[in-house]
């Protein structure tokens, strides 16, 4: 695969042949490749894990122990949020589910450890979606975005509330009502989750997903999403998540695969489980993959997916890209626009967009 | 080897390569433009500093280039660039120096958390570090230029760079900005500093840099324990005035002057409050600068009497 060209992702993988023969300019590389995948902090804690940390030369150990004070800071940060969005609701009577990293966050999951957090991810049942705004709003989470278009784009399509951001804390909750869009071809039922959901210790009312809820959503909104800024820190996240899950229980990878038929999610698993596997080593057992085949793209299909997600899911650093990456991401931000739209919708839309950016970018000019 | 052991085409050239590989105290930058001015403005004031092989580890790999082909000719515009990352709108082209300058103070102020990082001009004497913290407009950099051209060794004019392990500023030597009228003034205070005027009608006014002493440069590695935190204010035709800075006060201006004391948590509390424990704490109005730095060498020497420092106001 041609991502094994660099540095960083035999490092995630603990390959100690490639960290023993390290020069100093691919750690440069490998530093920079990090940063901007939002992975340094994640580097150091993989490396520790390995026992491989005070080994990492002083200037490069430098950034990775950089890159932990932010991470550390924004660990403490988002449990005091979530504290705080706790009271809001629980005060307004409305049971929420944490997702993705706010849910790592808490249940003490290695795959919170370095982790940059962007926002707040909550689920609350769709009936208690108007009040949950409301709540929050009472508490300062006002609004992101003024575009009338794009706030009813998502009250309309979504399935999510259009950003709220704090207004003198600045951090930003995402309050969902389901998994993915209604107009998607999947349609995975919230209430599953919600109602398999597991008690947050110490916290009324609020709940985490369980576990092979926590590893299909996370495979789900990585392979839903147009932009992979993220895209190789989420796959770091399944990793995490799986190798846990699997560790704790020999009943997990079965159940995994269960529930992703209960849900409707195959699809995406099938996705997230090939791609850890070829970027990180992931372990899937070799019947789990055979079975969610026939959820994946046909035989010819399957080469070209392989070409758009080795390149929008490697680094977004430039040392990564080759001259069909801008392409690629191209048509994975279109593919993904086509999976949860019908195209009535999705041609509009795009249009829309193109054009606001258009207009936009005359604008600023 | 320093830059100044290169030949201006040379600097040119790795420069445009990106291969010009500069180390600044604890940092090494890795440097890309393909402006010729640019490079003789940074082989005149970095002369002085230790050159990297381009295939050792850089901190910061920075651009200062045009943001695409047609801002080469149409409204001669230039921007910075830190692998990817271009943090401000772009500039005009005769603003490359100081908009390098910004941008490699940008790159400290972002990344460096493994350093309390405060935006404060730090001197040297005696093996003492005096920081001062100051809003723009309070003649910080002016003071700052005149002391390093009278024998104190320049740390930094922007960025106070706090060890949270052992208290000690490490120095992280650049050219000095200097602003408006204070360049004149310090071009006759300091006949033989080299001064570059950089820029014209930026937000701040006129801008242009001093190159920093030779010694300064070469003493980067040698950290050292603050012993005053100073904050001076520049009032036209007032005597100098020291005055003692209450402990409490000079805690929480040296916070609100961090640009990452949010972010290192308890830490960067407790390296702050070590720093304050440990520093004589004074304000300082001054009107005349050959009268302030006499203040500043009895205070260095010890060799002010108890009465030179008023009352608390």
């Amino acid at each position: 695969m041609r991502q094994s060209l660099h540095p960083l992702l035999p490092l995630l993988r603990g390959e100690r042949a490639v960290f023993a023969a390290m020069s100093a300019a691919q750690w440069d590389l490998c530093v920079r490749q990090a940063r901007a995948s939002g992975l340094l902090a994640r580097l150091l804690v993989r490396l520790r894990a390995d026992g491989l940390l005070e080994q990492v030369p002083e200037r490069p150990r430098q950034h990775l122990d950089a890159a932990q004070v932010l991470a550390h800071r924004h660990m403490e940060q988002i449990r005091w949020e979530i504290g705080r969005v706790h009271e809001a609701l629980l005060n307004a009577g409305i049971p929420a589910v944490l997702l993705k990293g706010a849910a790592y966050l808490m249940a003490d999951l290695a795959a919170a450890q370095g982790r940059v957090f962007s926002d707040i991810d909550i689920l609350v049942p769709r009936g208690a979606l108007a009040d949950s705004e409301r709540a929050l709003r009472l508490r300062g989470w006002m609004g992101l975005d003024a575009d009338p278009y794009d706030q009813r784009y998502y009250r309309q399509w979504m399935h999510e509330l259009p950003p709220l951001r704090h207004v003198l804390r600045l951090t930003v909750i995402d309050v969902h009502h389901t998994i993915l869009p209604p107009t998607a071809r999947l349609k995975p039922d919230p209430r599953k989750l919600l109602d398999d959901a597991l008690p947050l210790h110490g916290y009324e009312d609020m709940y985490l997903p369980c576990p092979a809820d926590m590893v299909l959503h996370s495979a789900t909104h990585l392979f839903h999403e147009g932009q992979f800024g993220h895209g190789l820190r989420d796959l770091v996240d399944l990793d995490d998540l799986t190798r846990h899950f699997a560790a704790q229980d020999t009943a997990f990878w079965p159940g995994l695969l269960e529930r992703a038929r209960q849900m409707d999610l195959c699809g995406p698993l099938f996705y997230g489980l090939r791609y850890a596997q070829r970027f990180l080593d992931t372990p899937v057992p070799a019947g789990l993959s055979e079975a969610l085949r026939d959820a994946g793209p046909g035989r010819i299909m399957l080469p070209l997916m392989d070409a758009l997600f080795d390149r929008g899911l490697a680094p977004h650093h430039r040392s990564c890209d080759d001259l069909a990456s801008p392409v690629a991401r191209w048509m994975l931000y279109v593919r993904a626009h086509y999976l949860r739209m019908p195209m009535r919708l999705l041609l509009p839309h795009l249009a829309r967009k193109a054009w606001k950016r258009r207009f936009a970018s005359e604008q600023e000019a | 080897m320093i830059v100044s052991d290169l030949a201006p085409a040379e600097i040119a050239c790795t420069l445009r390569r990106g291969q010009l590989m500069i180390e600044i105290g604890p940092f090494v930058y890795r440097m890309r433009s393909s402006l010729p001015a640019l490079a003789e403005r940074i082989g005149s004031q970095y002369a002085d500093f230790p050159l990297r092989p381009a295939e050792e580890f850089a901190d910061f790999h920075v651009r200062v280039d045009p943001p695409n082909l047609l801002r080469r000719w149409v409204h001669a515009n230039v921007a910075f660039e830190l692998d990817g990352v271009v943090p401000f709108k772009p500039l005009p082209r005769a603003h490359a120096f100081a908009l390098l300058e910004s941008g490699l103070n940008w790159c400290v102020a972002q990344h460096a958390h493994t350093f309390l990082v405060i935006h404060a001009a730090v001197v040297e004497k005696n093996g003492c570090a005096m920081l001062m913290p100051a809003p723009p407009g309070s003649g910080k950099s002016t003071l700052c230029a005149g002391l390093v051209n009278r024998g104190w060794r320049l740390l930094s004019d922007e960025l106070a760079l706090i060890a949270p392990a052992d208290g000690l500023v490490a120095p992280c030597p650049r050219p000095v900005s200097l602003k408006n009228e204070s360049i004149d003034v310090m071009r006759r205070f300091a006949t033989d500093a080299t001064i570059l005027h950089t820029a014209d009608d930026t937000i701040k006014g006129t801008v242009a840099h001093m190159k920093p002493p030779a010694d300064s440069v070469q003493r980067a590695a040698q950290r050292v324990p603050p012993a005053w935190i100073m904050f001076p204010r520049y009032a036209s035709g007032e005597p100098s005035t020291l005055r003692p800075f209450g402990k409490g006060r000079a805690l929480m201006s040296l916070a609100t002057n961090s640009f990452n004391y949010n972010i290192t948590g308890a830490s960067g509390f407790h390296t702050l409050c070590a720093v304050v424990e440990r520093c004589e704490c004074l304000e300082f109005v001054y009107g005349d600068l050959a009268d302030a730095l006499r203040v500043f060498d009895r205070l260095a020497s010890g060799t002010l009497e108890p009465d030179d420092i008023l009352a608390a106001s």
